[in-house]
Parts: C-alpha cells; sequence; structure tokens
C-alpha cells in the first residue's frame, strides 16, 4: 500500500516535470547549431559559433517575445555524428531550426530528419550544389562552388587566358569545381586540361611538374583552405609564378583566415568568391571591427560571414512567423533578401538557394597584412547547376 | 601529355628528397620497433612536437629557421626520454595488444593537446629567401629547399649507419637487443642504452617533423596522418638495419612521386601497391635474409 502511494507520487512529479518543461520549452526558440568545433575542419565551427554569437550579442536574444536558445554540438567532422546529434536535438530538445553543418556530407546527413520532422536546416559553409534539393526544408546561406567558379572561367576567358589547367582535390566539391570551371571555359572556347589530386596528399610536387610540362596560361585550383597554404608554397617554389602561370580559382585557396600567413607567395592570386573581409562597404568594416573585437583579432572569412546572415535569416523568419517553426518557418525564409556584410543577398525562392554577387579579387598587400582586394563585381548570381536544370 | 625529358630527373629528385623526409621521420620507429621489438604507433606525436617547436619559435619568437633545427631535435628527445624512463619502460615486457593500445591512446592525447593549446589550423612557416626557389643545373630544375633536406639528410643516414657499425654505443645497442639479459650479465646497462636509444629516436622524428612543415604540412592531425607513411616504410624495408629502411623510404618517395606524375589517376594508391607486392613476395621486409 505504501508503495503504491510512492509510486503514484513519483509519477505526479514526473508529470509536473514533464510539463513544466514543455511549458518553457514554449517560451523558448531553440536553435540547434552542429559544426566541426574538434577535428582537421574545427577552423569552419570556430569561425561559424563566433560569428552566430556576435550575431545574437548585437542583436538580443529575444525575437517576437521569445527567447532564442542557441544549443552549440561538436560533430568532429563526421557525418554519422551529425545525423545523431541532428536527432538528439529534435527529438529531446525540440528545437524549432537547426543550423551550421560544415562539410557536404555533414549538411546531407540529417536531411532525411529535416524533412521528416519538418525543422528547417540552414546550411551555413557547406558548398556541394546539390544540397539544398536533399530536402525541402534545407536553406543555405553560405554559396556554392558553381557559383563562384562559373565566373572565374567568364572572366578568364574575357582577360586573354586560353589554356587552363585544373587541379582539384579529389571529393564532391573539387570535383564540382572542376566540372563547372571546364564546362563554362571550354563553351567560351578556352582549353582545359584536368588534374586531380588525392585528398590526403602529403605533396604536390608531381602535380605542379605535369602543369609546368603543359604550359598553361593559369592554373586552377581547387583544394580545401587548409591544404591552400601549402599548395601555394610549392607553386612557388616550383618557378610557376614566374614562367607567367596566372593562379586562379575559388576563393578557398586563399581563405582570409589563413591568407596572411602564406606570405608572399599568395601575392597577385586571382581568385572569385562571395565574400572577402576586405570588402568595401560600411556594414562589412562594422562586421569586420566587432568580430575582431570579440575574437581576439581573428579575422572573419566565408565561413564566419555565412553563419552571421544565417542567423540573420533565422532571426528574420521568426519574426515573420511569429517565433512559430516549421513549414511556417521555411515559407517565411523563402524569397527574404537583405543587405549582408558581403553585399546584397537573397533567398531563391524556388531553390532555398543564396543569389549573390561574386567577386574577383586579387590578393595585395594593404596595411602590412594580406588582402583578397576585390576589383569586379559579377552581380546577383545564382546556382548555375541548378538554374541549368529549371531551363 | 608528352613528358619531356627533365622533368624525369625532376621527378627523379623530389621522390628523393620525399624519400628522404620520410626516412628521417621513420627511422626512429624503425629502431623502436626493429631494435627494441616495441610497437610505439606514438612516434608521429614526436615528429609533430618537433615541427611545433619550430613553428612557434620561429612565428612567435622570431628565431631563424636554422637555428630552431636543434632545438625541434633536442626537445622530443627530451619528452621521449621522460616518456620512457616514466611510460614505455613498464611496458617493454608486456604484449604487442598492450603496447599499440598504449601508444595510440598517447596519439590522441598529444593531438587533443595540441589542438588545445595552439588550435587546430595549419601551422605555416617562412623559410629564408635562400632556401625559398630553384636553380637550373644542366637543365634540370632542382629546388633548392629539397636539396637542403637531401644533404641534411643524407649526412643523417651516413652518421646512423656510422654509429649504429662502428662505434662501442652501435655494438652494445646490437647486443642489448639480441639478449638483454646476456648483455646485462656483461655489465652492460641495458636502460640506459634503450632510454637514450629511444630519446635519439624521437629527436630524429622531430627533426623530420621541422624539416616536414614546409612540404607535408603541419597541424594537430599530423601523427595520424602520417603513421601509416611510417608503417609502410618499416614493414616494406624491414627492421633490422637502418639500410633497410632507408632504401625503402627512398623507393617509396620516388614510386609515390613519379606514380602521381604518369598516372595521376591512379597515383595515390602506387605506395599501397607497391606494399603489397613487397610483403606478398617478400614478407619479411625487403631488404631482410628470410628467417
Amino acid at each position: 500500500m505504501r508503495r503504491r502511494t510512492f509510486l503514484r507520487a513519483a509519477g505526479a512529479v514526473a508529470m509536473t516535470l514533464a510539463l513544466s518543461s514543455a511549458a518553457l520549452a514554449q517560451e523558448a526558440v531553440k536553435v540547434g547549431l552542429i559544426l566541426p568545433m574538434t577535428g582537421p575542419f574545427a577552423s569552419t565551427g570556430r569561425q561559424i559559433e563566433a560569428a552566430v554569437k556576435l550575431y545574437m550579442q548585437q542583436n538580443g536574444d529575444t525575437v517576437a517575445g521569445k527567447k532564442i536558445q542557441l544549443i552549440v554540438k561538436d560533430d568532429t567532422g563526421v557525418a554519422d555524428v551529425t545525423k545523431r546529434l541532428a536527432q538528439e536535438l529534435i527529438v529531446n530538445d525540440k528545437i524549432s531550426v537547426m543550423a551550421g553543418f560544415g562539410l557536404t556530407p555533414l549538411a546531407l546527413a540529417p536531411a532525411p530528419l529535416a524533412t521528416q520532422a519538418k525543422v528547417p536546416q540552414v546550411v551555413m559553409a557547406a558548398a556541394t550544389a546539390t544540397i539544398t534539393e536533399a530536402s525541402p526544408f534545407i536553406v543555405r546561406t553560405s554559396f556554392t562552388l558553381p557559383q563562384a567558379t562559373v565566373p572565374m572561367a567568364d572572366w578568364a576567358s574575357q582577360n586573354g587566358i586560353k589554356k587552363v589547367v585544373t587541379l582539384v582535390s579529389d571529393y564532391g566539391p573539387g570535383i564540382d569545381a572542376e566540372k563547372a570551371f571546364t564546362g563554362a571555359f571550354t563553351a567560351k572556347s578556352g582549353q582545359v586540361e584536368n588534374l586531380r589530386v588525392p585528398l590526403a596528399n602529403p605533396d604536390f610536387s608531381p602535380f605542379l611538374q605535369k602543369v609546368a610540362d603543359a604550359k598553361p596560361d593559369a592554373l586552377f585550383v581547387f583544394v580545401p583552405s587548409g591544404i591552400g597554404a601549402q599548395f601555394m608554397k610549392q607553386f612557388m617554389e616550383r618557378g610557376l609564378d614566374k614562367s607567367g602561370v596566372k593562379l586562379i580559382g575559388p576563393g578557398d585557396v586563399t581563405d582570409d583566415d589563413i591568407l596572411n600567413g602564406m606570405g608572399d607567395v599568395a601575392l597577385g592570386a586571382i581568385t572569385t568568391q562571395h565574400y572577402s573581409t576586405a570588402h568595401d562597404s560600411p556594414e562589412n568594416k562594422a562586421f569586420v571591427e566587432a568580430f575582431k573585437k570579440a575574437n581576439n583579432g581573428m579575422r572573419p572569412n566565408f565561413m564566419a560571414v555565412g553563419g552571421y546572415d544565417g542567423m540573420h535569416l533565422i532571426y528574420e523568419g521568426l519574426k515573420k512567423t511569429g517565433g512559430q517553426g516549421g513549414q511556417a518557418l521555411i515559407d517565411a525564409m523563402k524569397g527574404m533578401s537583405w543587405t549582408s556584410p558581403r553585399g546584397p543577398i537573397s533567398i531563391d525562392p524556388q531553390t532555398r538557394d543564396i543569389i549573390q554577387n561574386i567577386y574577383v579579387r586579387k590578393v595585395e598587400r594593404k596595411d602590412g597584412e594580406l588582402y583578397n582586394v576585390e576589383f569586379a563585381t559579377i552581380p546577383n548570381v545564382k546556382d548555375p547547376v541548378k538554374a541549368a536544370k529549371a531551363n | 601529355m608528352s613528358f619531356p625529358e627533365n622533368a624525369v630527373l625532376t621527378i627523379l629528385f623530389d621522390g628523393i628528397a620525399y624519400g628522404m623526409l620520410l626516412f628521417v621521420l621513420a627511422c626512429g620507429l624503425a629502431v623502436t620497433l626493429g631494435l627494441m621489438n616495441f610497437v610505439n604507433l606514438a612516434h608521429g606525436a614526436f615528429a609533430m612536437a618537433g615541427g611545433y617547436v619550430t613553428a612557434v619559435l620561429m612565428n612567435r619568437s622570431g628565431v631563424p629557421f636554422l637555428a630552431t633545427l636543434p632545438l625541434a631535435f633536442i626537445v622530443p628527445a627530451i619528452i621521449g626520454l621522460v616518456l620512457e624512463r616514466t611510460l614505455y619502460k613498464r611496458l617493454y615486457t608486456r604484449s604487442h595488444l598492450d603496447q599499440v593500445l598504449f601508444s595510440i591512446g598517447l596519439v590522441f592525447m598529444a593531438v587533443a593537446a595540441i589542438d588545445y593549446s595552439f588550435g587546430s589550423q595549419q601551422q605555416l612557416i617562412q623559410l629564408p629567401g635562400w632556401l625559398q626557389g630553384r636553380i637550373d643545373i644542366l637543365g634540370v630544375q632542382v629546388g633548392l629547399y629539397r636539396s637542403f633536406i637531401i644533404v641534411i639528410c643524407g649526412a643523417l643516414v651516413v652518421a646512423l649507419q656510422l654509429i649504429l657499425t662502428k662505434t662501442r654505443f652501435g655494438s652494445r645497442l646490437r647486443a642489448a637487443v639480441d639478449d638483454p639479459r646476456v648483455a646485462r650479465g656483461l655489465g652492460i646497462n641495458v636502460s640506459l642504452i634503450f632510454a637514450t636509444t629511444f630519446a635519439f629516436g624521437s629527436g630524429l622524428a622531430g627533426l623530420g617533423g621541422a624539416l616536414g612543415a614546409e612540404i607535408l604540412g603541419l597541424d594537430p592531425t599530423f601523427p595520424l596522418k602520417f603513421m601509416i607513411y611510417f608503417l609502410i616504410v618499416v614493414t616494406v624495408g624491414g627492421t633490422t638495419s637502418i639500410t633497410g629502411p632507408f632504401l625503402a623510404s627512398l623507393l617509396l618517395g620516388i614510386a609515390d612521386v613519379a606514380g602521381k606524375y604518369y598516372v595521376p589517376s591512379v597515383g595515390a594508391f602506387v605506395i599501397y601497391t607497391l606494399m603489397i607486392v613487397v610483403l606478398v613476395l617478400r614478407p619479411q621486409g625487403l631488404f631482410e635474409r628470410a628467417r
């Protein structure tokens, strides 16, 4: 008898606890931020987390009368972990939005969960074109590689470059970049030769020797940003810069985060991308200054701006829906446009992918530091892969 | 695509430099694994330590590159000595599985410690001007830094071989390895010899890490990334001498570079194929007599 009373009491306590946490959950909007915070891609995670926190610090943590609660999880750059964390966040923490996703596989892994649970998934970094097709709940605030690459091909053909060797890391985004560039450049009657480098490749010398043999006008390169510095040094060591081979590519190879450490070898590299720390606008000046101040002088790079804009998209979306998540939130995000530190951007209502300016930049020394200095703009670029499918 | 004649020599040169670098990185492992019969997977962690000594001294204190190299040897050697005395010593008599588990644990601790204290980004160093660029020797393009590596590593190989075969220390070491009990009975201080050898091997790894920072890159996952290369060198070369791993390193270095140059589409697999072929034909290692 006594035991039964105890059980009943315990049950009642559990019930109240459950109810009160449910009530709390209604007042707070939870945002699950899944990023590689440790492991080889930790710099991506750090940049995005810093940018997201900066945005929340600048704009307060209350939207539409509800408190925004940020839950940061570390997926260590492993897709299985991303999926498990996403599931935990959706089922246990009842998040309204998940965001982050440093690499393509990490963005694809939780996509089925986003569809099933109707939780919008804001991709802040991963850049393979097809990601937004994996779920109708995915929206992207970073960029797609073809989006940054096709303008490079246009620029090259307009500037007297006729023969190009491409050198890309042999994985999803690298192949994306290779295809996008080759397609666009041959369409303008340029000549292209393709080289692929294994992702785990300690020494570029054999590949660079092949480039030297081919004597192209330019070398188009895409390697993950961490390896970029190593690549640049070997490019220089081989004297390719002196024999007149221009170094071109999407901006990953001259990532702002590590550009300054590369030294003079990076000077003169021409890249196309959506963001440079040196972008000349009042929004960007304020952003860079605040970011550096909050992070011990660290420069924001293109990952950081993806995180910052992703958070802006979540805030504005929630304002529109009055704090409601799910289908309403993803619908609210579609077609949204604003002025980001990188310039004017919008979310394509059809593809949920980002439309933005792509800038042609050249590495120069400014005030003693190396920057990607923008010198030409291609306005409102849509992802060319999805644009081609739509036609 | 055509292959110009001079490129062959350039590729050969690059391959030799790469192989030499692999040798300096891996020869410490050949000593611990081959001579002392201890499976030390944490070898790469000592190499990383050396690389970080160089990178940190150069970037934070402005020490010139050459001056950091002795420290890149000494610091990992001291770390190696301390760890040998406190931890490794206890595992000499344990099974290989225990040794593997212990040393791989050490690798993860090293990776996390470096990540925590220096961040996960690539460490970049600026070589002095006279080591940058390349020169033309009889029509062959030769990288200055790679020549520098070949000279240093070549000198090390000769020195190591002489120490091992011609000095009293070398013969004591070989005796201590062959039969520690008898060696002890003859009055040889076996544990001192093991400690010195271990420290020296760690120091060499550190030097390799420092020299390799420019070519191989340097970040906290270094010990894991290159563990396979070290093990391939040691398995292909055999473990009872210095010449075996040395020739194996050269072979792998040249095969890797040439494979990637001539058949880039499968270039990454050339060294693995080579390893499998060698192990099928000569499971005891390329340069060893069958037992």
